[in-house]
């Protein structure tokens, strides 16, 4: 970050800085201690982090709003009230330093960054949202007393579908290009008509946060190129060091570099898949067996997790052609399916070496007709989920309280407490990743194997 | 091949092998067509033309022995036609327009940032009847008949319908898939800009049907319909759920199959006061009403009585017609850029019938029974009048009114377009070099 000190006066922030949002369109001109470098950045990774965590458990907006209030308030602090707004500049441009280097870094930093803004948005005033909204220039324009007149029906009608009040004779609308609103449509939450969305005051976040997204993502980019030509040699005994710690520290493994490789044998599977698989394995290993044949989904989910589990290629393909011969036959397996198993691990097309799911991931998936995979806490009927966690060993007790959990949406401390109760002991840090679930298993079941062995 | 053969003897058995490929894409396929349609007017004689746009689109091709060719490229509507005949594939799929010539992609694709990427691709999506197994008993797997076929046209009068009206698009071209299914290809230069966010944004509009045979329910109206679904129920669905498909599929007829549809009531007093009916009432005492339309009318009235207050109950009918009429579309058909896609006009190897355009204004009239096949195309071309123009020689077959569609209906209007387009973007160009230049 180039120091010049400024001779511009910054505006005075109220005290409650969670209002005033930036927009981060340039690294600010302001001279930054080095100390200050790296304590400001921790304190909003810890933000950030706990914006993660959060999602990853599955929290409900209104709960995400709280968590971000708090979360800035014990975090993002000045001393000095006034100097708040330099610690959010500041601490963000250093993230984004930290943060641009690899496409998963990327990735991560501008999901939690965009939901953080996005929170912060809501938490803000009506009247801070509307100056925002004309700061970031949106193809936005309010729609006139006729346009309301003939929308208002269907205006209406998505109202009652989300059980929103009706808009009043003086609701404020926007319409809007569709393609800039996608999750509006995405959730059908918005009327659409010839290309245009009508855009509630109250969903006018959407529009900002998609812009925000957006910016942040070339930004990214840009610095991602500065840094690699210049900065990262420039800074090479100040900065850089700093800035390659930040990034270990908060992303846990990704289970892409297999430390157990080799050690998983094709005569192991069954005995694993009844032992130490998370439900959603288990059900794909399943139905694998029984119908010899997976959908694509499923193909990859269950075959990156097995990758991650210690499966070589050569075995990987030994088992799935196994399966699959009895459906259709050998010849079409190494026609239509070899390749893609070798895809999966880097051997074929743009070679890249692709990452186990997580269970945001997975979470999030949409399975459809014929599929089988995607999360069954989310996806399964109750009478099925129980007949599941029957078949892996889960008492009634701990069925009612993992039950308990689905039916709140939080799939993943339900699938911690299906572990739990499987292994007869605790999961503290709960579950974030089907091969996350396997490793800790086999650890726990490896000693009494060694032992009776 | 029997070209020169006697017109009485026309012996051109049916099926489909190279040999009756090498004759269609001889001179049957329109090439010129597709080139004019991926160029999107980018012909070279407008100032603002894009040379290097047609040389950007990936094709690929399937060859005869399974062998799968990507990332094929041409610079001109002859090295296509050429390589199409040389080739003879059996399928074409078209994929996106890239930044750069698919055939130099190895120069780019390194470093972080892949320079070699989709930049334009039609909206496209995929409906396959398969995907309605679970609530067709006529056919399974690949086989479709006139019973089940129009629940394919139900779903093209659902998505275009909001494909115009919803999204403001204008170049939408409806083709049968050849066997079991249709696709679509939205044109407009706004969608072939859309990014994958907003793609799947557009799938996810139109998604209804969740889950798989692992969930009981899968689909679920928690709140009153927006918009959409309203119109789609009240224009489309309600009508051909009640006036076709209860009686073409006997939705009602059997015990197996009206428990599929109690399945989807969550409340077991209405459930088993609707088994108790029905169970009794083998015979239903108005013999001459239709069983299916009887008990649909009971199972609306239990539902619609007023005496349930329970909540799931209020959009039950609504879920349960939508359960069986409304489209479902493969997602990661649309949601992805690069998504390879089978052209128009192919003729599919199992079937041997064209994959033809679909007029979605008269889709309810279209029979995938009497598509036109290769052998009776090349039938058609042995007794039609040889004294025809070689260019347009599909004018002698029923191939000809397809093409005379797809020319008039679709390609003439999105190319003229495409020239507007191209004219107001560089007059605006000009404009702004101007102001630039001004002080």
């Amino acid at each position: 970050m180039e120091i010049v000190r400024s001779q511009r006066s910054r505006t005075n922030t109220p005290n409650d800085s969670v209002s005033t949002l930036p927009l981060y369109r340039y690294a600010p001109q302001l001279e930054v201690r080095l100390e200050d470098f790296e304590v400001f950045a921790m304190d909003r990774l810890r933000v950030l982090k706990g914006i993660s965590d959060a999602l990853a458990r599955g929290k409900r907006p209104e709960e995400m709003e709280n968590l971000v209030r708090d979360l800035w308030k014990a975090n993002m602090r000045h001393p000095e009230a006034s100097e708040d707004v330099n610690k959010d500049i500041i601490s963000h441009f250093v993230l984004r330093l930290v943060y641009c280097r690899t496409e998963d870094l990327r990735k991560w930093f501008l999901s939690m960054e965009t939901a953080l803004y996005r929170y912060r948005f809501l938490l803000g005033s009506s009247e801070a949202k509307r100056a925002l909204m004309e700061e970031f220039d949106l193809p936005c324009k309010a729609i006139s007393r006729t346009e309301f007149e003939n929308a208002k029906e269907k205006l209406e009608q998505v109202a009652r579908s989300f059980d929103q009040p009706l808009p009043t004779a003086d609701a404020i609308f926007y319409k809007v290009p569709f393609e800039e609103v996608p999750e509006l449509v995405a959730g059908r939450r918005v009327y659409i008509h010839k290309g245009h969305a009508y855009v509630a005051m109250h969903q006018v976040v959407s529009l900002v946060v998609t812009q925000f997204r957006s910016n942040l993502s070339k930004a990214l980019i840009l610095t991602n190129r500065k840094w690699t030509s210049t900065i990262r040699e420039q800074e090479r005994d100040r900065l850089t060091p700093i800035v390659e710690a930040l990034s270990m520290s908060y992303l846990g493994p990704d289970y892409s570099q297999t430390k157990e490789f080799g050690e998983i044998s094709i005569k192991d599977l069954d005995q694993l898949a009844r032992s130490s698989f998370p439900l959603c394995m288990r059900h794909l290993f399943d139905k694998l067996r029984e119908d010899h044949h997976l959908k694509h989904g499923g193909r990859m989910q269950l075959g990156l997790f097995l990758k991650g589990v210690g499966l070589r290629m050569e075995d990987a393909l030994a088992f799935w052609k196994a399966e699959f011969s009895q459906k259709v036959g050998a010849e079409r397996f190494d026609k239509e399916y070899a390749y893609s198993i070798r895809h999966n691990y880097g051997k074929e097309g743009k070679r890249t070496d692709y990452t186990p799911y997580s269970c945001q991931k997975i979470i999030s998936s949409t399975p459809g007709v014929g599929d089988h995979h995607g999360c069954p806490y989310r996806h399964f009927s109750e009478e099925n989920l129980r007949a599941a966690l029957g078949r892996m060993g889960v008492g009634s007790r701990a069925m009612e309280d993992v039950v308990d959990k689905v039916r709140n949406r939080h799939y993943q401390l339900a699938c911690t407490l299906t572990f739990e109760a499987v292994h007869s002991s605790s999961c503290d840090a709960g579950i974030n990743h089907p091969n996350q679930y396997f490793s800790d298993s086999h650890k726990i079941l490896q000693p009494k194997n060694n032992n009776a062995a | 091949m029997l070209i020169d053969g006697p017109k009485q003897g026309n012996v051109i058995p049916d099926g489909f092998n190279p040999n009756y490929l090498k004759v269609y894409y001889g001179r049957l396929f329109p090439h010129a067509d597709i080139f004019k349609w991926m160029s999107y007017g980018n012909d070279g004689r407008h100032p603002a033309c894009d040379k290097s746009y047609f040389g950007r689109r990936e094709f690929s091709f399937t060859l005869d022995n399974d062998i799968y060719l990507r990332f094929q490229s041409f610079n001109s509507e002859s090295e296509l036609e050429n390589s199409i005949k040389e080739k003879c594939p059996s399928k074409i799929d078209i994929g996106p327009v890239y930044s750069v010539d698919p055939a130099k992609r190895h120069a780019y694709a390194q470093g972080g940032d892949n320079v070699f990427a989709p930049v334009e691709r039609e909206l496209i999506f995929d409906i396959d009847i398969t995907d309605y197994d679970d609530v067709r008993y006529c056919c399974s797997g690949a086989d479709v008949c006139l019973e089940c076929w129009p629940l394919m046209t139900v779903a093209i009068k659902v998505i275009d319908t909001a494909l115009r009206d919803d999204f403001g698009f204008d170049h939408i071209l409806w083709v049968y898939s050849g066997r079991r299914g249709v696709h679509c290809w939205v044109c407009d230069g706004k969608a072939r800009r859309l990014t994958n966010e907003q793609r799947g944004a557009i799938a996810d509009y139109f998604r209804v049907y969740k889950g798989n045979e692992n969930s009981n329910k899968k689909v679920s109206f928690p709140g009153p319909l927006h918009p959409f679904l309203v119109r789609s129920y009240t224009e489309v669905l309600r009508e051909f759920f009640e006036e076709k498909l209860l009686l073409s599929q006997n939705l009602f007829s059997t015990e197996e199959r009206y428990e599929k549809i109690l399945s989807m009531i969550p409340d077991e007093s209405v459930t088993s006061e609707l088994r108790g009916k029905w169970q009794e009432n083998r015979r239903s005492s108005n013999s001459k009403e239709d069983i299916n339309f009887f008990r649909w009318e009971q199972l609306k009235n239990t539902l619609q009585s007023g005496k349930q207050k329970v909540q799931g109950l209020r959009r039950c009918v609504e879920e349960i017609v939508f359960a069986f009429t409304y489209p479902r579309l493969d997602m990661e058909v649309s949601k992805h850029r690069n998504h390879l896609l089978k052209a128009p006009f192919c003729v599919h190897p199992k079937t041997g019938r064209v994959c033809i355009p679909i007029d979605p204004k008269d889709c309810e009239e279209f029979d995938p029974t009497t598509v036109p096949t290769l052998s009776e195309l090349l039938r058609e071309l042995n007794t039609g009048d040889s004294r025809m123009d070689v260019d347009n020689e599909w004018e002698k077959t029923s191939l000809g009114k397809s093409i005379r569609f797809f020319r008039s209906s679709f390609l003439q209007p999105l190319l003229k377009s495409c020239k507007e387009e191209m004219e107001s973007g560089y007059k605006a160009k000009i404009q702004q070099t101007k102001n630039s230049l001004s002080w």
